[in-house]
């Protein structure tokens, strides 16, 4: 592929603004979702990702924590809410947690995200990241995301600022960057309307910045939005970033339509749209460090590909996952290492463990 | 990030319609980027297949036996004659399973096994007339060169004779498995019992002088090289030139679980090089399969993308995949929605590739 057939298809400016590592308008990323080659943007992307990564592609071994599914929204497009004593329903003990945790073995990220449960206060959750730090010293604790931070203040009756700073007290690095969902108002009251407002989600995440805590951020697409919702999305982070600079990865989440409310009304991206959003991610947000193809949601096999598609993570090792599966997400539940490894080399990149912050990760 | 002068010369060759040789291909497999052979591929793809349409075949995959001289050190199937776990097939068995694919509206059946020294010639030929006598719809798709190289041995006739034998007796028409990689150096490896380069392609050359199409296969991601995979293209190549007897193109990367042979699965990304590059090569052949069994939904939706315009089959039942540890499933609806998300309008077709309406 080359600069002709780059300018034939009418992107010439964009290829000079990525090479130049100048910022792309939103008429630019919508000239890149249009593109009638998708393979252009693989190329673009590409080039970013080597930049940023060279050849390196990352994994975490970790282990996930969904301390509650019982959960006061109800998201149409969630196949893990449960009400307060509907079958089903459940609340981890700190007991109970630290146990599913230690059975994971070492780890050098804890990833605790759950439902806004009415009455599990910040206390709980505390104590909850308080024995996590104890029993994993080194460990990366990613946990809460901003729409249970918003809930925990709410219900504690205490402000965002102070649940952050007891959080972060108790061990919390950084926050996950669930509950994005889609910013744009339009969807977003109709797939979750009693979720806080994409304004919202921002200005915890920018409060969590500003005390030190660092945080992911992620979106959810294929479902009732458009490809100018997802640049609008995509708008919103970097400009969010540019002010604040805490997130550290950004996690493309593909709408799984199994076993929830909205079902069918929405399939679900294609692959090919997953391929062009990683890639269309990647060119967008040009302050976010880290793109994630998250193997859980995605698939392994469609993951190794986003990572020729701009990708530059794999997420983790996970050991068990509830929120994507309830969905109706086929992946196994956990990977090892050597399969994670593999899938990275097979691929032909080099593994790269780190924590959650992305920094290397020594070998446990 | 652009590809180098050499490549680009390759790649106007593809645009311009014309052939490219091994050398060229060489070029495109060890210098290529990935972006530019899914562009690449999508083009002649188009080129070939101007329309949105995807096709598929309702077919079931009947394995007679999987007792098996052969013992190819990339198998995870196959039980040596008198270990434990062989079976054979009774008519009874067989005919619940053609009866179970009519019943879901297949109208063919893909027919294979292991060499079994109790199945020959005769033996399939009897089965072929109980099939065509029982089951007058049912398209047998069937018995892969090396099988047939192997029956003829032990008939002590060509294996010219053999296709006509199991032509009269109701066979319609030949799978291209067993091809692996068509170089010898590369059989003796890994398939050192299974018949040679000359002999696979002579099967496939003697059937369609026959009247008989038939497809072709390799499987890729073991001890071969690039240069293999070229040959094994080009000699493909150069016998449809001679017949235009094959129908489709079907690679697939080959899977290392419970095998002699061991290693590491196929990527995405080493898939999509393969199957681009082939579309690439095999410019006389219509049709490129993207193989679901080996690769999942998603990625066989993307291939749609990489060259790829058929779906294969629905399968049914799989068995040689899965005994390797890879277990995709997708019924007639399954495989339909598959082709529709990814952007696509799906076609029932028959092994010769004509549309079929579905019922």
């Amino acid at each position: 592929m080359d600069r002709p057939y780059i300018a034939s298809l009418g992107l010439e400016p964009v290829l000079d603004k990525v090479l130049a590592d100048k910022r792309l308008s939103l008429s630019e990323g919508q000239a890149l979702y249009d593109c009638p080659d998708p393979h252009v943007l693989a190329l673009l992307a590409g080039h970013v990702r080597t930049r940023l990564h060279g050849d390196r592609v990352h994994y975490v071994v970790n282990r996930h924590v969904n301390p509650t599914n019982i959960c006061v929204n109800r998201c149409r497009f969630c196949a893990y809410r449960r009400d307060e004593g509907q079958e089903g329903a459940y609340v981890l003990t700190p007991e109970e947690a630290l146990a599913k945790l230690e059975a994971a073995g070492p780890v050098d990220e804890v990833h605790i995200v759950g439902g806004c449960h009415p009455a599990l206060g910040l206390a709980y959750y505390e104590d909850l990241a308080a024995r996590v730090r104890r029993a994993y010293p080194a460990a990366s604790i990613k946990a809460l995301t901003a729409v249970e931070v918003d809930h925990l203040a709410k219900i504690s009756g205490v402000g965002i600022p102070e649940v952050l700073a007891r959080l972060k007290a108790a061990g919390v690095d950084m926050l996950p960057g669930g509950g994005a969902e889609i910013f744009a108002e339009g969807p977003r009251k109709t797939l979750c309307p009693e979720k806080i407002g994409g304004d919202v989600w921002l200005s915890v995440m920018a409060q969590a910045h500003a005390i030190g805590l660092r945080s992911n951020a992620t979106m959810l697409f294929g479902h009732l939005e458009t490809t100018a919702h997802r640049l609008e999305h995509m708008d919103a982070l970097r400009r969010q970033q540019d002010a604040t600079a805490g997130f550290v990865c950004f996690i493309p989440l593909p709408y799984l339509p199994g076993n929830n409310p909205l079902g069918e009304e929405a399939h679900g991206p294609t692959a090919m749209d997953v391929l062009r959003t990683m890639a269309v991610a990647r060119l967008m947000l040009d302050n976010i460090p880290h793109i994630k193809a998250y193997w859980v949601m995605l698939g392994l096999k469609l993951s190794q590909l986003c990572l020729s598609w701009g990708a530059n993570d794999l997420d983790g090792t996970v050991v068990e996952e509830k929120i994507g599966h309830d969905a109706g997400s086929e992946s196994a539940q956990a990977l090892t290492t050597q399969e994670l490894e593999q899938a990275i080399r097979a691929s032909g990149f080099t593994p790269a463990r780190r924590d959650g912050l992305f920094r290397e990760a020594s070998h446990v | 990030m652009f590809d180098h002068a050499h490549v680009l010369t390759v790649a106007g060759k593809i645009k311009a319609g014309q052939r490219i040789d091994a050398e060229d291909a060489l070029t495109l497999a060890e210098s290529a980027s990935l972006p530019l052979l899914g562009s690449l591929a999508q083009r002649v793809r188009k080129r070939l297949h101007p329309s949105s349409t995807v096709t598929y075949v309702v077919d079931r995959n009947i394995n007679s036996t999987n007792i098996c001289q052969c013992g190819c050190r990339f198998c995870a199937f196959f039980k040596a004659p008198g270990q434990a776990g062989g079976y054979t097939l009774t008519r009874e068995e067989l005919g619940r399973k053609i009866e179970e694919t009519l019943a879901l509206g297949g109208r063919q059946i893909l027919l294979q096994g292991g060499h079994n020294p109790d199945m020959g010639l005769a033996y399939y030929e009897s089965l072929l007339g109980f099939i065509r006598e029982t089951y007058p719809d049912i398209h047998v798709h069937g018995f892969s060169p090396p099988e047939i190289v192997y029956f003829a041995g032990l008939a002590g006739v060509t294996p010219s004779e053999a296709i006509a034998r199991l032509k009269a007796a109701g066979l319609a028409s030949i799978p291209g498995g067993g091809a692996e990689i068509l170089v010898d150096r590369v059989r003796q490896a890994v398939a050192p019992a299974k018949c040679s380069t000359f002999e696979w392609l002579d099967v496939m050359r003697q059937a369609h002088l026959q009247g008989l199409r038939t497809t072709a296969t390799m499987m890729f991601g073991h001890v071969e090289t690039w240069t293999d995979r070229i040959e094994h293209l080009t000699a493909l190549r150069g016998l449809q030139d001679e017949t235009g007897g094959f129908t489709a193109f079907i690679p697939w990367g080959f899977q290392p679980d419970n095998t002699a042979l061991g290693g590491t699965k196929c990527s995405s990304q080493e898939y999509l090089r393969v199957l681009s590059i082939s579309r690439l090569v095999l410019d006389n052949f219509a049709n490129l399969q993207a193989s679901w069994v080996t690769m999942g939904r998603e990625i066989a939706q993307v291939s749609l993308s990489y060259g790829a315009n058929d779906f294969g089959s629905t399968m049914i039942e799989e068995n040689v995949v899965a005994a390797a540890g890879v277990r995709f499933r997708m019924d007639e609806p399954g495989v339909r929605r598959a082709i529709t998300d990814a952007g696509f309008s799906p076609r029932r077709r028959a092994m010769d590739y004509s549309l079929v309406e579905v019922l």
